[in-house]
């Protein structure tokens, strides 16, 4: 596998107060020194709670939102520095799907076209063609080519949904960013939307980044995880390995906290004490060790950095000491069961996905 | 999922933005009375030679002042003239000022307010510090100031006019960009590679049209006024060309004896920016997301 995209020490400062002079005097440091390396094809999971700055680094994957610090590199070439007619040239190669598909298109603008735009931006078919690829996405993505005429308010949201799929497709991208593509849609059509956003995956060899605070969802569509808080990534691994034996803390606590669906199977839910702190003032060293069970002298003034091997890497102190995970999760528990349920239901009766099944 | 379902209903497709706006408008019956108004009153101007039943500038000394009669029947003016036929070519004037000027007005306005709002922080704040010192003197001073420092004509009165009403849109263009651009669906334009321009002219501005729209309609209100109080200066028309201003200006020094004089150019304007005024505040209602009907 190659190396598609590479963050090193990315980092997102927002300037919460000015002086008289304009100055800063207080910052939010949104995304705190991030490193992710993603492997072509593969789906990494961003997970975290509100606030963790999850989208922010999303964002800042594709520049929608500048970095303060660090360095990122596409394909080997450097992203920060770019200027910004090429900049506008490589968003081609890296689209983004929003949360919210009643809010992410443009109100007064056709969904033809709509879809139709990055093929005219980036001169992917000639003028003559893009009615006809126009309608082979709106295929793709399970709507009808006749759709093309219509308006965003005339649709649901997952069929929104699929619109804006549609447009991210078009223009033929390598990287897809996936910033809570189904935490706005129905339950039941959020199954539809995963398998949609999987299949497409497959088919045309996409790289994924899939932002989530839904780990249920995420166990589903990831290959590998990376657990942030606070701006800071605490735990990364396959997702195998990471929902198998978590090791950090705040991940415990996290997976303890899926709803499970039968009651013997359902183990004891590890709870954080207090909020999450502002990240305007940020605890000193470890950023959870006001609120972590195990938290030692260490923790409150020493940062722990990620350790390990490239399967599983984790930033505590204490990692090797904590007891083991097993007993706090429940193996094999089928902590999504009820998605499951779901998934196989949307399964059998693919030819559903067709925009009447939505109702 | 109501969308869907509507769409599943045989048809039964759910109105555009825009097609609601106009049911709404329709409801209501002052907007629409302002409406019929301003479309008789357009037809009138532009159909004027063949209504007015006198030619509006010819002079008759034995009909001086007459009061209104079934052969004159707003009356006649100081040398003669049928009031009447000045009324209705008067119109002429009032509305291409109104409209031209506004024209004018959104021309210059609404592309420095795109700029404004979505443009480098600095243009910002150049613009923003003209419109505000341009907004802090009374509209009508500031429009005798430029029209007297271009020139008596209704030409120059229009671009006095336009300019005077620019900052009006430069503001809102500015305030509805600055609203609309932090919406999703900008940012995901830029997402999929758009340029700044392109942005800002096919994803902000068709969403910042009805503001605009509502905004125009006021405007020309108050241009009808300006004109007339410009032409009532002489800074407007010029005579013998009839304009309503100036048909009030001549008319004050006969209030007593013929009022008549006075009385349909007022009532003219009343009726011209009253019908703006009706079918802008309709519009405002109509175009509003938040009421339901």
């Amino acid at each position: 596998m190659t190396m598609l995209l590479e963050a090193r020490g990315l980092q997102k400062t927002f300037v919460a107060k000015r002086n008289l002079f304009g100055r800063a005097t207080a910052e939010v440091r949104a995304v705190d020194g991030v490193d992710l390396a993603l492997m072509a094809g593969e789906t990494l999971a961003l997970v975290g709670e509100s606030g963790c700055g999850k989208s922010t680094l999303g964002r800042m994957l594709l520049r929608l939102i500048e970095p303060t610090g660090g360095t990122l590199t596409f394909e080997g070439r450097d992203l920060l520095s770019l200027p910004e007619a090429e900049l506008r040239n490589l968003r081609r190669h890296v689209q983004i799907i929003f949360q919210d598909p009643f809010a992410s298109l443009n109100p007064r603008m056709a969904v033809g076209e709509a879809i139709a735009e990055p093929l005219l931006l980036h001169n992917i078919v000639p003028a003559s063609e893009r009615r006809a690829r126009v309608a082979e996405l709106l295929e793709i993505v399970g709507l009808r080519p006749e759709h093309a005429q219509r308006y965003p308010h005339e649709f649901s949201g997952g069929q929104r949904q699929r619109v804006v799929i549609a447009r991210a497709l078009a223009s033929e991208p390598r990287l897809i960013i996936c910033d809570e593509p189904v935490s706005a849609l129905d339950v039941s059509i959020r199954a539809q939307i995963l398998n949609l956003l999987r299949d497409l995956q497959q088919k045309l060899d996409l790289t994924m980044v899939f932002i989530s605070h839904d780990l249920a969802v995420v166990k589903h569509i990831a290959d590998r995880i990376a657990v942030m808080y606070l701006g800071r990534i605490v735990e990364t691994g396959s997702a195998d390995a990471v929902f198998a034996a978590p090791r950090h803390p705040y991940t415990r606590a996290l997976l303890s906290a899926i709803p499970v669906a039968s009651a013997e199977k359902r183990a004891s839910r590890i709870v954080l004490q207090g909020d999450v702190p502002s990240p305007l003032n940020p605890p000193s060293g470890c950023h959870l060790h006001r609120r972590c069970p195990h938290a030692g002298e260490r923790c409150r003034t020493e940062e722990p950095h990620l350790q390990g091997d490239a399967r599983h890497r984790v930033a505590c102190h204490f990692a090797g000491s904590l007891p083991p995970a097993d007993s706090i999760l429940p193996r094999e528990a089928a902590p999504d069961a009820t998605l499951l349920r779901l998934m196989s239901a949307f399964e059998t009766g693919k030819t559903e996905t067709t925009p009447q099944s939505e109702t | 999922m109501s969308g869907a379902t509507a769409i599943v209903n045989a048809g039964n497709v759910p109105e555009t933005p825009l097609r609601r706006a106009w049911r709404r408008l329709k409801a209501r019956k002052a907007a629409m009375f302002g409406l019929v108004v301003i479309i008789a009153l357009v037809l009138i101007a532009i159909f004027a030679p063949l209504i007015a039943p006198h030619d509006p500038i010819k002079q008759s000394w034995t009909a001086v002042r007459k009061a209104p009669s079934a052969l004159y029947w707003f009356g006649t003016d100081e040398v003669g003239r049928d009031l009447f036929s000045r009324i209705i070519y008067g119109a002429r004037a009032s509305l291409a000022a109104g409209v031209i000027s506004v024209g004018i007005a959104v021309a210059l306005g609404v592309p420095l307010g795109l700029l404004a709002g979505y443009g480098p922080r600095w243009v910002d704040a150049i613009l923003s510090r003209v419109t505000d010192a341009m907004l802090a003197s009374p509209f009508l001073i500031l429009a005798i100031a430029l029209a007297a420092f271009l020139g008596p004509s209704l030409t120059n009165a229009m671009i006095a006019i336009g300019i005077t009403a620019t900052p009006i849109f430069i503001r809102l263009t500015r305030g509805q960009v600055l609203a609309v651009k932090v919406e999703d669906y900008v940012e995901s334009a830029r997402a999929v590679g758009n340029p700044r321009w392109r942005i800002a002219v096919k994803h902000i501005l068709p969403n910042v049209m009805p503001q605009l729209l509502v905004q125009i309609t006021l405007t020309i209100a108050t241009a009808v006024i300006a004109e007339a109080s410009l032409s009532f200066l002489g800074l407007g028309q010029q005579p013998p060309s009839p304009s309503w201003g100036s048909m009030l200006n001549s008319a004050q020094r006969f209030l007593t004896n013929a009022p008549w004089m006075a009385i349909w150019p007022g009532l003219a304007i009343f009726i011209t920016v009253l019908s703006f005024n009706l079918l802008g505040d309709g519009l405002r209602d109509a175009f509003d997301p938040r009421e339901r009907g």
